[in-house]
């Protein structure tokens, strides 16, 4: 095979960007399943969040504009999932220390208190 | 984007986020395991360059490298008696099951799917001279209720979270 036959592989493309977002997503599902840590669950919500952005931002630039949609509608979503993000951030640590200070743990197999 | 600079660096740029975010999982130190999300979020904010978003590239510093890995500290710092052990994992065979088989099946269906993509000429880096006017029209214009909303949203995490680590006054 020539180059020029290899290119549309080797060239980033709107595929490559997804198949990366989904690695990265994937990554993050198996750090939310399985850590027991809370702090390390939320790290995997906000590399899920990421890859999430990373899926818009490759459809903003792929694709082309809708009608009727502003510029880089893609791009505000962004912005708004940043700030969610923050928010996110900032009440579930608040909340982890929270948990520490009655607990003594941020074990999530430990907070089992509704557990029938 | 054929520019083999570009290529190189989205190569480079995955590779650092894909093994960055799987040293998270991987690595027994909690408090490593943050510093090498700083690192994913920093090669994402490079990826998010070579789409010529750079306003978000360095939004995705600022907060995500910045902001919330800092909080991210403090919260470990914070609860010093908790195990810091972060290779105390549950159910990894299904976890990396679940998570692989995501990620293939996006990966397949990414390109499988015949997706209505610009023309090659029209994929030019004048068409995104700068994101940041753009980026400001839509918030004021069409999306300002959300902007309004989002920051009543900010707002009320900020007072959540000062209203739920405050100590009880003593009487």
């Amino acid at each position: 095979m020539t180059f020029e036959e290899l290119k549309p592989f080797i060239v980033p493309g709107l595929p490559h960007y997804l198949a990366l977002s989904g690695q990265v997503f994937a990554i993050g599902i198996l750090i939310a399943l399985s850590k027991r840590n809370a702090i390390a669950v939320l790290m995997g919500v906000e590399l899920m969040l990421n890859a999430t952005n990373l899926a818009f931002l490759a459809f903003t630039r792929f694709v082309p504009q809708a009608q009727g949609t502003p510029a880089l509608a893609g791009h505000v979503f962004v912005v708004f999932i940043l700030t969610v993000a923050a928010a996110e951030a900032a009440v579930a640590l608040a909340m982890a220390v929270l948990v520490y200070r009655r607990r003594e743990t941020v074990d999530l197999d430990r907070l089992n208190l509704l557990r029938w | 984007m054929d520019n083999p600079g570009v290529v190189g660096a989205f190569y480079l740029l995955s590779g650092v986020t894909v093994l960055s975010s799987l040293a998270v999982f991987a690595v027994r130190n909690l408090l490593h395991a943050v510093v090498f999300l700083v690192l994913a979020f920093v090669g994402m904010a490079g990826i998010f360059i070579t789409l010529s978003a750079d306003f978000l590239a360095v939004a995705q510093i600022l907060i995500y490298a910045g902001a919330v890995s800092i909080l991210l500290v403090f919260a470990v710092m914070l609860t010093p008696l908790a195990d810091r052990n972060n290779a105390n994992s549950l159910f990894v065979l299904p976890g990396v099951a679940v998570a692989g088989g995501f990620a293939t099946i996006v990966a397949l269906v990414a390109v499988a799917t015949d997706w209505n993509v610009l023309a090659e000429e029209d994929l030019g880096y004048r068409s995104f001279a700068t994101t940041i006017a753009d980026i400001g029209q839509a918030l004021l214009g069409p999306y300002v209720l959300a902007f309004e909303v989002a920051s009543v949203l900010l707002l009320a995490a900020l007072i959540g979270a000062i209203v739920l680590v405050r100590e009880e006054e003593r009487a």
